[in-house]
């Protein structure tokens, strides 16, 4: 038992992970990570309605009849992320200005209804928990690695630090559209290559 | 002409999938083939050129006047999958050969973030009805433009050799790359 727990735990981590593995969950992962701190915000704010979600869908999922199971899932997540938007406008102000309108498109996110639908819908709160926690880690890393990365090459800065002399010029790309594309195929070769080596 | 900008800037400038990243998924997962390409593009314009009209009314008539504009992220999301549920209905019943056409793409349209993103987009650009209608038909279409495109360069890339470890998703990527930058050059 003991065993399984954190096996539901690091499976989202690295040999399930949501972006490099399933890839779920792409269009946050390409439009908000121009930068580490975004990455890991959106990051952080997916973790927590992924928690929110796969606790209350694992609570509830003998009350939901099966053929209305999947708007009874969108409910539930929309309602977390509709929290979400309230507490981060409240206190992260300058965070929910920079994620903009991929704060509520967070309900759309497939990863979110991936695991309420593969995952929560059959486990107990604990397992599902475990679950929701190893696999939003998993997107917040990724997400900030490839935000430091991008950042890295499109600003020469690191969460904000910037490590650059005055006269050098970045590789701006790496901050526009088609750096997210070219950084994430990037660090996909990367990781499959390891995993092959593996 | 303000509706030929809207036009212009939603197909080519301002491209949905290529510079906004909403609709990655379908964009990735569903285009493999030109032909499912241009499916999944009409079903994404059908369902989201609907979709202006009613989450206007229901923003303006129902959640503006009660002041439950906080409830609009839940509000859209249930509309747009009742619509999705309802034009799969009502093509079944009137036109079997569309539903043909259209009938797997429509399910998957629920979660197709640029359903929602785009309407959401449109009340927070404070558009008017007709407006609003013309950005989300322009926005599918410049959907469909880019999916389709996309279909073509992956089709072609088939058969090329491929390094081993750039098979699949990294070479994709790349593709979808190139393409963004293309598309950064009408700017």
């Amino acid at each position: 038992m003991k065993q399984n727990s954190w096996q539901n735990l690091t499976r989202g981590i690295i040999r399930e992970n949501p972006i490099f593995v399933m890839m779920l969950g792409m269009c946050p992962t390409l439009g908000v990570t121009t930068s580490a701190i975004n990455g890991l915000g959106m990051g952080l704010a997916t973790l927590f309605v992924l928690i929110f979600s796969n606790i209350t869908i694992s609570l509830v999922k003998k009350v939901i009849p099966d053929i209305v199971r999947i708007p009874c899932y969108i409910v539930i997540i929309a309602s977390g992320v509709t929290i979400l938007e309230m507490v981060m406008a409240a206190y992260l102000p300058d965070l929910y200005a920079a994620l903009g309108l991929y704060i509520p498109l967070i309900v759309v996110n497939c990863l979110i209804l991936g695991r309420a639908e593969a995952f929560a819908a059959h486990n107990n709160v604990l397992s599902s928990l475990l679950d929701a926690i190893g696999m939003g880690l998993g997107f917040t890393l990724s997400l900030t690695v490839l935000g430091m990365m991008r950042e890295i090459l499109g600003s020469y800065s690191v969460f904000g630090y910037s490590f650059a002399t005055a006269d050098a010029e970045p590789i701006l790309l790496f901050i526009m559209p088609p750096g997210a594309f070219l950084a994430l195929a990037g660090l996909m070769l990367s990781f499959n290559k390891l995993k092959g080596q593996k | 002409m303000s509706y030929l900008t809207i036009f212009i800037a939603a197909i080519f400038v301002n491209n949905i999938v290529l510079s906004q990243f909403l609709g990655i998924c379908p964009f990735l997962g569903v285009s493999k083939k030109i032909s499912t390409a241009l499916g999944m593009g009409m079903a994404v314009m059908f369902v989201m050129t609907l979709s202006a009209i009613v989450t206007h009314l229901v923003y303006y008539q129902l959640l503006v006047p009660f002041h439950l504009e906080y409830m609009r992220t839940i509000a859209f999301i249930l509309v747009i999958a009742a619509l999705v549920q309802m034009v799969e209905i009502i093509l079944k019943k009137t036109s079997p050969a569309l539903y043909e056409a259209l009938g797997i793409f429509l399910p998957l349209i629920t979660t197709n973030c640029a359903v929602l993103g785009v309407a959401i987009l449109a009340i927070q650009k404070d558009y008017g009805l007709v407006s609003s209608v013309c950005y989300n038909l322009a926005n599918a279409m410049g959907f469909t433009l880019a999916i389709v495109l996309f279909a073509g360069m992956r089709e072609r890339l088939d058969r090329a050799g491929v390094p081993e470890c750039l098979k699949g998703a990294p070479i994709a990527l790349i593709t979808a790359g190139l393409l963004s930058m293309a598309f950064m050059g009408l700017r």
